[in-house]
């Protein structure tokens, strides 16, 4: 009867989703009066969970499943949903937690909603609410199936901790066919991604070229945020096309999003108002993201960037 | 090669998101609708296929009549056929079991859907329908090559890309990359005209249950007004993040 949440780890480590989906198990877990059970594949310390409320972790090593396969992986949370007899399973809004979810709910005759951005307001009906027509309203939804997937807008619920410690167990799943073999894998190891980070420092056309991202690029590094770009950005090939955000790219749901030289169109504003703090720095004043934005400075990138960074580093010197 | 391009009708991306009948509707009154942008990359791709590699291309909806003009561009723009499940698109789940029987009765080898439509967000129609159908699934899809049952894919991964292979029967969540902006196609009058003679076929849908059922809908909170920091101030901003907004 446990809450089962399924927490993501890369290269053997949770990413920050899993504790956020872990905090928020334990939430619902605590409305619905029983333990919250983690499903950690191919982690190498699992202790971490027990810190955000983890019970019980169930431990999966197996070599099949060190390259993400949505099939597998949806196959071996359904085993352990089951082996559990969980009733509520909860999910982090990753790229890979968006492509398993929906298998996994046919496995389980289960109804899923994504983009979750609070506890449930009641469990029994059980409805949620989450984000739609992206970020300009919510939406509730009742889920009417008796095994029921949450899929948890990132950033949304944050970290909770609670004092406690969680026992791990082996968990051997069996592994259906793949389907799918992944070839390889491009992806920046350094670098944070946009999902993931909560600082994102994001520009626009009003950069003029590609070779002007040099203080973008030295502003991120500076917060430990993520670049990003608007459309035509990358439509033009000054970007590449992951950096996209937007209602027709990724969406941000950062603690601060900073716009430089972005006008703030409606299809843009849409995929990062989900950001909790947002500052604009734009020569127009009339640019619509003044509307949207927290903090605004009316300003020439080419001036104001290079000395918000220098500002900053003073600041981080302080620290 | 069979492929079936699944286009959902969605209000404009400028459209004014308001509610209804306290705030349990969609209000449809003034809004302007369009093929998804999701699914018109997938429908563009597919065209490629089309043109390239002899594919024929049939597009399909879930909904009521209201959709059908939406349809008829998807024609217009080059497919050879449409099907509408003349049923209200309630959750997700219903959808993907619509649209698996469509699969089914059609034996297409290529299903191409977006991954996820930009008014609900739900982003489980492409998901479901694999599962439904056991085919092999791809989403986020952003690039596809075809050579009799072999498929080349790759993935937007958060912070890059992965490049797999499969094979036919397959299910793609597209988005942008499966072609380019430039690619998109506008119809042309040749293409309106020949889209009023293409078939549009009004299937009648299957019973289904409905997993998830909307209950209602808000907006956020209204936003209180930008603080602005001058140029040659930029300590203040700096002071305001950190002691504020808390962020930095
Ligand atoms: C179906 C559809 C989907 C779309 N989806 C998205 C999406 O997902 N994401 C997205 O971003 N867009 C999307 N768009 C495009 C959107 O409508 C805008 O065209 C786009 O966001 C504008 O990008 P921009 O702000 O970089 O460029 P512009 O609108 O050209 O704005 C540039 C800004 O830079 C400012 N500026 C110029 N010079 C300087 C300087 N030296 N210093 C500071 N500021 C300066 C200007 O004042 C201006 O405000 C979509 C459009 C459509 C039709």
């Amino acid at each position: 009867m446990s809450v089962l949440v399924y927490t993501e780890s890369e290269q053997g480590a949770f990413k920050k989703t899993a504790l956020e989906v872990a905090s928020y198990a334990k939430a619902i877990a605590n409305e619905l009066g029983t333990t919250v059970t983690a499903l950690a594949i191919n982690a190498n310390d699992t202790n971490a969970l027990g810190a955000y409320g983890t019970d019980k972790v169930l431990n999966v090593k197996n070599t099949q499943l060190d390259a993400f396969n949505a099939n597998a992986y949806a196959e071996v949370i359904k085993q352990a949903a089951e082996s559990e007899g969980a009733k509520v399973i909860v999910v982090s809004s990753s790229a890979d937690s968006k492509y398993l979810a929906p298998l996994l709910a046919v496995g389980l005759n289960a109804g899923y909603v994504s983009n979750v951005v609070e506890v449930p307001s009641n469990t029994n009906p059980f409805i949620v609410k989450r984000s739609a027509f992206t970020n300009k309203a919510f939406e509730r939804t009742q889920i009417n199936t008796e095994v029921k997937i949450v899929g948890v807008s990132n950033n949304s619920f944050g970290l909770v901790e609670s004092a406690g410690s969680a026992s791990a167990e082996d968990f051997t799943p069996s592994i259906p066919d793949l389907g799918i073999t992944v070839e390889s894998v491009d992806k920046a190891t350094d670098k944070v991604t946009i999902a993931d980070a909560e600082i994102v420092v994001s520009a626009g056309r009003g950069l003029k070229g590609p070779e002007n991202w040099g203080m973008i690029e030295e502003l991120a590094d500076v917060l430990g945020a993520a670049t990003a770009c608007s459309k035509p950005v990358s439509d033009l090939g000054w970007r590449p096309h992951s950096e996209h955000v937007g209602q027709t790219g990724k969406p941000v749901a950062s603690n601060l999003y900073i716009a430089i030289g972005i006008s703030g169109a409606i299809q843009h504003l849409a995929g990062i108002n989900a950001s909790k703090v947002k500052v604009v720095i734009n020569t127009d004043t009339e640019a619509p993201f003044f509307k949207a934005a927290d903090y605004g400075v009316v300003g020439d990138a080419f001036q104001v960037v290079p000395e918000l960074i220098e500002k900053l580093k003073a600041f981080k010197a302080q620290q | 090669m069979k492929i079936l391009v699944c286009i959902s009708h969605v209000p404009d991306t400028t459209s004014k998101i308001n509610f209804t009948e306290g705030d349990t509707k969609f209000d449809t009154n003034g809004v302007q609708f369009v093929i998804n942008p999701n699914d018109e990359f997938g429908l563009t791709r597919a065209m490629w296929f089309k043109e390239k590699q002899g594919a024929n291309v049939t597009v399909v909806n879930v909904g009521g009549a209201e959709t059908e003009p939406t349809l008829r561009k998807a024609l217009a723009i080059g497919a050879d056929a449409a099907i509408r499940v003349n049923t209200p698109a309630v959750d997700g789940f219903s959808v993907a079991k619509q649209l698996a029987n469509v699969v089914k009765d059609g034996a297409y080898d290529l299903v191409i859907a977006g991954r996820e439509s930009i008014d609900y967000n739900g982003g489980m129609v492409p998901g479901v329908l694999a599962g439904l159908l056991q085919a092999n699934f791809v989403t986020n899809c952003i690039s596809l090559e075809i050579d009799g049952v072999s498929v080349k894919a790759t993935r937007e991964i958060d912070g890059g890309k992965e490049s797999v292979t499969t094979t036919l029967p397959l299910v793609i969540g597209g988005q942008k990359g499966l072609v380019e902006e430039s690619d998109l196609r506008i119809p042309n009058m040749r293409g309106i005209m020949m889209a009023r003679k293409k078939p549009l076929t009004v299937v009648e849908p299957i019973d289904t249950d409905v997993e998830t059922t909307s209950v209602s809908f808000e907006k956020p909170a209204p936003k209180g007004a930008v603080t602005l920091v001058s140029s040659d101030n930029l300590d203040e901003l700096v002071s305001l993040l950190h002691n504020e907004a808390k962020v930095i």
